[in-house]
């Protein structure tokens, strides 16, 4: 025990330490839900013959559960914080009908609803972040009251009644493809999709090559060659399966698109950003953060601020796919959201979450329910079982931590 | 040795490979009080983990004979059963509860699960008087202080009967008074034939209370020894624990000091409950760059509550005063703004305020100024990673890497982060809040040297303490706080502790 080293460091020296912050913490536990999500894939691709993936299921499973993704990556940012969000299926079901009765009754042109629609949600969220953050009223209760409020109000707006018949670019957003503007290949494959499959894995393989030049730059320890060659090999080729399937059906899901812009952006928010960073921090010790000078109030405000618009877009995407408004819509999907979050690795006490856990755990529950509907299981027991599966998730996450050492 | 209470023999305990205990002796007479020191990570909290049945019989090695049998606690519950009771350093109550809830919480009084009430606040009221607690056994726990709420952690352990109390840093958060009278009642219970385990850093109380002591160094025990020795004597109690003669507790320091630099006027702040009382009353203070000043008071004075106040208006209501920094008036409204201004204050509980405890080494040192690393609201993690890595090296934080979750380090290596993180802010003026709770004392010696370091490049260093001696040591200047108020200012060469208490204890006139 030498003593005294005390120099401040303005400019450190030395070798830079080992360091993937946050990632290989995390990872472990990701790695897991991600071979849950294999193994049940597989599971159903064996139960059902193989339907389970044929192109027209793949698509289905992209458009049908990309309004709960979409939830999904707002609620892990709530949760991370330490909150919960109980609102937004009511706030899909408001936005959805404000958008049908901008463009039927109010003659707003289709990108002017959906933009009204993102303001409407926007405005919701402040609503509710007015009220956490600045008020300090629990989210809980904020948003178990604007569940009721904003279900109300739908309600109100349409009277009981559905507004259907909007506008096919409107629809397109929900169950809509790409125009195949590159035409056919291959079979009569969307030669688009495939390129798009092939830009994609190009971008990954570059990205994946840059940050380790930039690591070795640095003179900071790489993931072994081997692992992160077989790891983009792995990613390579699903993403490729992905494109191969779905050019076979009607080509590329718009909608995918928007999810995979989603995904990237708020990763990048998460990990790069100084907002995703007091996110973590304010999840981690609220007291800390604030003794820190961590702006609290503005963070919360923002993170609800945040979720309101993302319940929007996902009001947007599911009216777009129904093709229709109605006040029973979106319902019980915060329950779906919250239930991917946590399978996805997020923790109760908030502080530890990733997107990209969160999307995989919504996957999980996606690639149920379609396994099971194709196995033509009663819709009661699909429910119960998804509820199990939330709760194992869950528990062979705890038991897994309490074996490592906490 | 043949009236030994608990024997434990050759205990060692590993986590995942790495040796926590590697083979620890122990032999505790019957009645008497028995203090095991020894630094933080030296295995002393494991080895009770141990006794007390945390760590089940069959995890560990060596055995252990407690009253001439061997014992194989499964859980807390066996070990409650033959009388080992442990007090742990954070205490265990219910804050809601009453106290006699709290006291008989787990043991109730009841019959078919109905309690009795009155059997319940009986016997609670006599367990009271036998900790000299003087309060409603009806009385919500919430209400007491920490040294209130330690006296029913022992009235607890006295309705189990217990034999063998175990007391893990009791006094760690007391102020003197307090733990004067828990130093008293230890001495009361031994005199009820009480045997008594009490693990602590303060070599003064083990010199005042213990019969004997052992030493635990790197998961060994590296002597015992009876207090009546003629060389039982402090330095080599700390000889022991840290392996090395410890001539000087304070690093050496020559004290270049400048002009005045840090001003405070006329700051008065209120209770943030209680509007009407003034908990800050008129506290004007000054220092000089270069300069470290301590503040002393006894708990509750003021001391947390001025700095709190002064830094980002964090504590308190209707908050009146002015700050100067450099000559110029400065604003600290927010915690933002007073980092702006140059100010950091490192808070006096680490744990519930200081750390994100499930982030890692690099997150907690840039919390505070992440705008230095980042730019458009992006953060170079690269650059976060060397500044961090930086501060690992020359602060000596003991971690394999920056990406160590801090809540799995030592006290002393989170206090250093703490001053990492305030360091990394650049500031001018550092308000540092019992720096050294909870630390060990070789920990304590580096954070001296740190402190003295801060000093020596011109920074204005105000340092808050419990411990008079270690104030005395530090500082070239000392003020104390009674009752909110600014009660004596006294230069290092007049300073004792008994002039010190003189002005701290100085009531309203």
């Amino acid at each position: 025990m030498t003593n005294t080293a005390t120099e401040a460091p303005t400019e450190p020296s030395g070798p830079a330490p080992v360091k993937s912050p946050r990632r290989m913490r995390v990872d472990l536990r990701q790695y897991g839900i991600l071979a849950a999500l294999a193994i049940i894939i597989l599971l159903f691709e064996v139960l059902t013959n193989g339907r389970l993936l044929m192109p027209g299921n793949i698509n289905n499973l992209i458009q049908q559960n990309s309004y709960v993704l979409i939830l999904a990556i707002g609620m892990v940012i709530v949760i991370i914080a330490g909150h919960i969000d109980l609102s937004v299926g009511s706030v899909v079901a408001l936005v959805g009908a404000v958008a049908a009765l901008a463009m039927n009754s109010w003659g707003l042109p289709w990108w002017a609803a959906v933009l009204l629609a993102l303001v409407v949600g926007a405005v919701i969220g402040a609503w509710q972040g007015f009220w956490v953050a600045f008020v300090g009223i629990p989210a809980f209760i904020v948003t178990l009251a604007g569940m009721l409020i904003f279900r109300g109000l739908t309600l109100v707006l349409l009277t009981g009644g559905t507004i259907s018949g909007l506008p096919d670019e409107f629809t397109a957003i929900g169950a809509g493809w790409l125009p195949p503007f590159l035409g056919e290949a291959l079979d009569g494959r969307d030669t688009l999709t495939l390129v798009l499959g092939v830009l994609a894995s190009a971008a990954f393989i570059v990205q994946q090559v840059r940050t380790r030049a930039t690591l070795r730059k640095l003179e900071l320890p790489r993931e072994p060659a081997v692992s992160a060659i077989i790891k983009s090999a792995i990613l390579v080729i699903a993403v490729m399966a992905l494109a191969w399937q779905l050019s076979a059906y009607s080509g590329t899901p718009i909608i995918l698109i928007i999810l995979a812009v989603l995904i990237l952006l708020y990763t990048f928010v998460l990990n790069r950003t100084v907002f995703g960073r007091h996110v973590y921090a304010m999840g981690g010790n609220l007291f800390a953060a604030q003794m820190s000078g961590v702006k609290t109030q503005w963070v919360n405000f923002f993170i609800f601020v945040n979720m309101g618009v993302l319940a929007a877009l996902a009001g947007v995407v599911a009216t777009a796919r129904a093709g229709s408004a109605v006040a029973s819509a979106g319902q019980s999907y915060e329950l779906d959201a919250i239930a991917a979050v946590f399978i996805g690795g997020a923790a109760v006490q908030g502080g530890v979450g990733t997107v990209v856990g969160a999307v995989i755990g919504g996957l999980v529950m996606g690639v149920l329910n379609m396994g099971l509907s194709i196995l033509s299981v009663d819709a009661a027991w699909q429910q119960a079982i998804k509820g199990m599966v939330l709760l194992l998730a869950v528990a062979f996450d705890i038991i897994n931590k309490r074996r490592s050492g906490r | 040795m043949s009236n030994a209470i608990l024997w434990m023999r050759d205990i060692t305990k590993d986590f995942n490979g790495v040796k926590a205990l590697d083979g620890v002796s122990i032999v505790v007479e019957r009645g008497e009080v028995h203090a095991i020191c020894g630094e933080n990570g030296a295995g002393k909290s494991t080895l009770m983990k141990v006794l007390s049945g945390v760590y089940p019989h069959g995890s560990y090695g060596g055995s252990i004979e407690f009253e001439g049998h061997p014992t194989a606690y499964k859980t807390i519950n066996d070990s409650e059963h033959d009388g080992i009771v442990i007090i742990h350093q954070e205490l265990a109550l219910s804050p809601y509860l009453s106290i006699a809830e709290n006291i008989f919480l787990g043991n109730e009084n009841a019959s078919r699960g109905i309690i009795d009430w009155n059997k319940t606040n009986r016997e609670a009221a006599v367990l009271l008087a036998r900790v000299g607690l003087n309060e409603n056994p009806a009385t919500p726990v919430l209400e007491l202080g920490v040294g209130k709420q330690q006296l029913v952690e022992i009235a607890k352990a006295l309705s189990k009967r217990v034999k063998l109390l175990i007391l893990d840093e009791p006094t760690a958060a007391l102020n003197d008074d307090d733990s004067e009278h828990l130093l008293t009642l230890i001495n009361h219970l031994r005199e009820q034939g009480i045997t008594c385990i009490i693990i602590s850093h303060k070599l003064k109380e083990i010199r005042k209370i213990a019969d004997t002591v052992t030493i635990i160094r790197d998961g060994k025990t590296i002597e015992s020894f009876s207090m009546k020795e003629a060389d039982a004597t402090e330095s080599r109690i700390i000889r022991s624990m840290v392996g090395r003669p410890l001539d000087n507790q304070f690093p050496p320091r020559t004290p270049n000091i400048g002009e005045e630099y840090f001003r405070v006027e006329n700051w008065t702040a209120y209770h943030p409950v209680d509007t009407e009382r003034k908990v800050v009353d008129d506290a004007s203070f000054t220092v000089k760059a270069g300069e470290i000043v301590g503040f002393a008071g006894l708990m509750g004075a003021g001391r947390t509550e001025l700095a709190m106040s002064i830094f980002g208006r964090s504590y308190g209501t209707n908050i009146s005063g002015r700050v100067f920094k450099g000559g110029k008036e400065i604003q600290t409204r927010t915690v933002s703004e007073a980092i702006q201004n140059g100010l950091a204050y490192a808070t006096e509980d680490r744990k519930k305020f200081g750390l994100n405890l499930i982030g890692d080494i690099s997150e907690n040192i840039s919390a505070a100024a992440l705008n230095k690393l980042a730019k458009g609201g992006v953060v170079d993690r690269n650059q976060e990673n060397k500044v961090a890595d930086g501060y690992r090296a020359s602060m000596n934080i003991k971690a394999p890497s920056v990406s160590s979750i801090v809540g799995k380090l030592s006290g002393g290596n989170q206090q250093k982060v703490v001053l990492s993180k305030w360091m990394f802010t650049g500031p001018d003026v550092l308000i540092l809040d019992e720096p050294t709770r909870g630390i060990d004392v070789g920990a304590k010696y580096e954070i001296y040297g740190i402190i003295n370091q801060l000093a020596s490049e011109g920074k204005a260093v105000i340092v808050i303490s419990s411990e008079l001696p270690e104030l005395i040591g530090l500082s070239d200047r000392i003020y104390t706080i009674s009752e909110g108020r600014i009660t004596g200012e006294v230069v290092r060469e007049d300073a004792t502790q008994e002039t010190l208490m003189h002005y701290m204890t100085a009531g309203r006139d």
